[in-house]
């Protein structure tokens, strides 16, 4: 199983073989500093210090319950709309604090999210992914016909559904549904892309399709992703960190944290994953 | 979407015989000899404890046509009776422009009906709806304000009608001076299908997913585009149901417009005295029937004054149910 693991790992650094040691490391797009989360007397998040490379894939993993969900909600600060939800540190976007300098709604535009049931609002496909840019203000039918297009293409299924642009997004199958939420997020034109979970509602082919897609994703933005399943974060991601009771055991490359991670829980997770 | 439902209501059920506890134990009996007598009394066992089991579901089915039966029948009673009784009252009389006391015509009576509940509704609706929005998508879920109002909204709901009309009575109509009148009796309406319009809207908003909300304002949307394009559409079936119902109480109240409306035959007179019409006495369909019923003299006018309720609160709902499917349709 081991040896599975090493050549997988191999590979994978084969073909991220960009980063070699001592070359200065990616910019950070997003980071959190002395990130401490609670919801109310329960602290969800300890002192976590994270950077999300620009351009890169970053995986999230952990057991359930270990906070991956609320550091994603912190990021885009979905959690403000939680009752009794309180942050200290530090997120910063750009280098910016989204807490404190930026505008929540500013934040979330640029700052996209996709979640692990597809939620598609209840109206034309069209309107779906038109719902974000019309909220910022765009009302030209010519501009949002283009906006409209050119999302949908991003997310490879802009063949699929191009003759029922009218018709409601929910009759589409859940695959598709979760490639429209993709599209209807991308339509902000957000510079970071939120998955959480993304493909854990979804048959295989829809998410062989989605983690192709999220591969082309990251050639235009920085994209971090929670998954439960470890092979997919070994498939797509740069970067991972480990998450244990809403600490970070361990962080960094991919291929490190799989094929020779320093902490042993981080051994005994990814391991018993799969074995 | 409906294709897929259909389908799923189309696909056989599993066969009962498959998962018959008595022909399992029989299987069982025929792979294990060794341990005959022990699965034998077992078989008896499971054997009549199904029939029993049987029995009874049998007997429960029963009851429950009967049930229904009598619902049925009850209801076709009532309206059979109504329709036989009212139906050979309705003369041409009965539809002039001009209430006497010779034709009592229900005409006038009808259209004040409709411009009173249109009214009440007007001002119920509005408050009503926004109310609930409030209350679900604005303030802090579950905080004691909430509560209060909830409760609060809870016990209005169960008031008997006459206390509505009592208070309309001392407020609208005394201290307000605006005495007998279109307008005291539509606010006294209006106040007391408030709660049932806020409760109903409440329940429809609870009901819409919060993913939804999430999907609005992860995408940046504001709170309020969010409930309006997100939220509300998926609401707009269940708050219509309860406008149904509020509409149902308006239209069938008399106790709290004796108090407040008054009994005058006559329409509410917009073409000559404009806004000032709203300060007219009117009497609605079910107050006129009452009038009449109490009077004696015109029983069967009363009767066919229900038919004609009937017929009324039929097409309001129907008008309802469509302007909801057009709304449902336009989604699509
Ligand atoms: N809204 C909330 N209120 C209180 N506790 C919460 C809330 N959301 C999550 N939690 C708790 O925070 C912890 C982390 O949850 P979450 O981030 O969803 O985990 P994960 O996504 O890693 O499975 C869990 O123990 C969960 O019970
Ligand atoms: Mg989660």
């Amino acid at each position: 199983m081991t040896s599975f693991l090493k050549e997988l790992a191999n590979e994978m650094s084969v073909t991220a073989a960009a980063e070699v040691p001592g070359a200065a490391p990616a910019p950070a797009k997003m980071a959190v500093e002395h990130l401490n989360l609670f919801y109310g007397d329960f602290q969800g998040l300890r002192d976590v210090n994270l950077t999300f490379p620009e351009n890169q894939v970053t995986a999230l993993i952990g057991p359930s319950g270990c906070g991956k969900s609320t550091l994603l909600k912190t990021l885009n600060r979905m959690n403000d709309l939680v009752e009794g939800c309180r942050v200290e540190g530090s997120v910063l976007l750009d280098g910016a604090d989204a807490y404190r300098t930026l505008d929540a709604t500013d934040l979330r535009r640029r700052v996209g999210m996709v979640f692990q049931q597809p939620n598609p609002f209840p109206m034309s496909i069209y309107d779906n992914v038109a719902f974000g840019p019309r909220s910022h203000g765009v009302r030209a039918k010519a501009d949002l016909d283009v906006i409209v297009e050119e999302s949908l293409r991003a997310a490879a299924i802009w063949d699929e559904l191009k003759d029922r642009l009218k018709k409601n997004a929910l009759g589409l199958s859940g695959g598709q549904q979760q490639r429209l939420c993709i599209a209807r997020a991308l339509a902000v034109q957000p510079e970071v892309l939120l998955l959480d979970e993304s493909t854990s509602a979804l048959d295989p082919i829809s998410t062989a399709k989605i983690e192709e897609l999220i591969g082309q994703l990251k050639e235009r933005y920085t994209v971090i992703m929670v998954t439960h399943n470890m092979l997919q974060a070994l498939r797509i991601s740069d970067k991972t960190a480990f998450f244990l009771l809403g600490e970070v055991v361990e962080a960094g490359d991919t291929d490190t944290i799989f094929s020779a991670p320093i902490d042993p829980r981080t051994a005994d997770y990814v391991a018993g994953r799969f074995g | 979407m409906s294709d897929g439902f259909n389908l799923r209501l189309r696909r056989p059920r599993p066969s009962v015989v498959a998962c018959s506890p008595t022909l399992g134990a029989l299987g069982a009996v025929n792979l294990m000899p060794a341990c005959f007598a022990k699965e034998d009394a077992l078989e008896a066992h499971i054997a009549r404890s199904s029939r029993r089991r049987r029995a009874v579901s049998v007997l429960l089915r029963w009851l429950t046509y009967a049930a229904a039966t009598v619902t049925a029948a009850v209801l076709l009673f009532v309206v059979g009776y109504i329709l036989v009784r009212g139906v050979p009252a309705l003369t041409p009389d009965l539809f002039q422009w001009e209430y006497t006391s010779e034709n009592v015509s229900l005409l006038p009576a009808l259209a004040s009906t409709v411009i009173m509940a249109l009214l009440a509704l007007a001002m119920a609706v509005p408050v009503g709806v926004g109310a609930a929005i409030y209350l679900v998508e604005y303030a802090r879920r579950g905080s004691r304000f909430v509560r209060l109002v909830r409760v609060t909204a809870e016990t209005l709901q169960g008031i008997p009608s006459i206390i509505y009309g009592l208070f309309g009575m001392l407020f609208f109509v005394t201290a307000c001076g605006w005495g007998l009148s279109l307008l005291s009796g539509a606010c006294t309406l209006a106040i007391m299908v408030l709660p049932v319009i806020m409760r109903t809207t409440e329940e429809a908003l609870m009901a819409v997913p919060d993913s939804y909300r999430e999907g609005g304002f992860g995408l940046g949307a504001g709170r309020l585009r969010t409930v309006a394009r997100c939220v509300l559409p998926s609401a707009v079936p269940g708050i219509l149901g309860g406008v149904i119902l509020a509409l149902g109480r308006c239209v069938g109240e008399v106790a709290a417009l004796l108090f407040t409306a008054g009994t005058v035959a006559q329409i509410p007179d917009f073409g000559g005295q404009g806004i000032f019409a709203l300060f007219d006495s009117c009497r609605t369909l079910a107050v006129h029937m009452y009038t009449l019923a109490c009077e004696g003299l015109h029983v069967n006018e009363a009767y066919a004054t229900s038919v004609v309720l009937l017929i009324l609160v039929l097409l309001l709902n129907a008008a309802m149910r469509v302007a909801a499917q057009k709304m449902e349709v336009s989604k699509k």
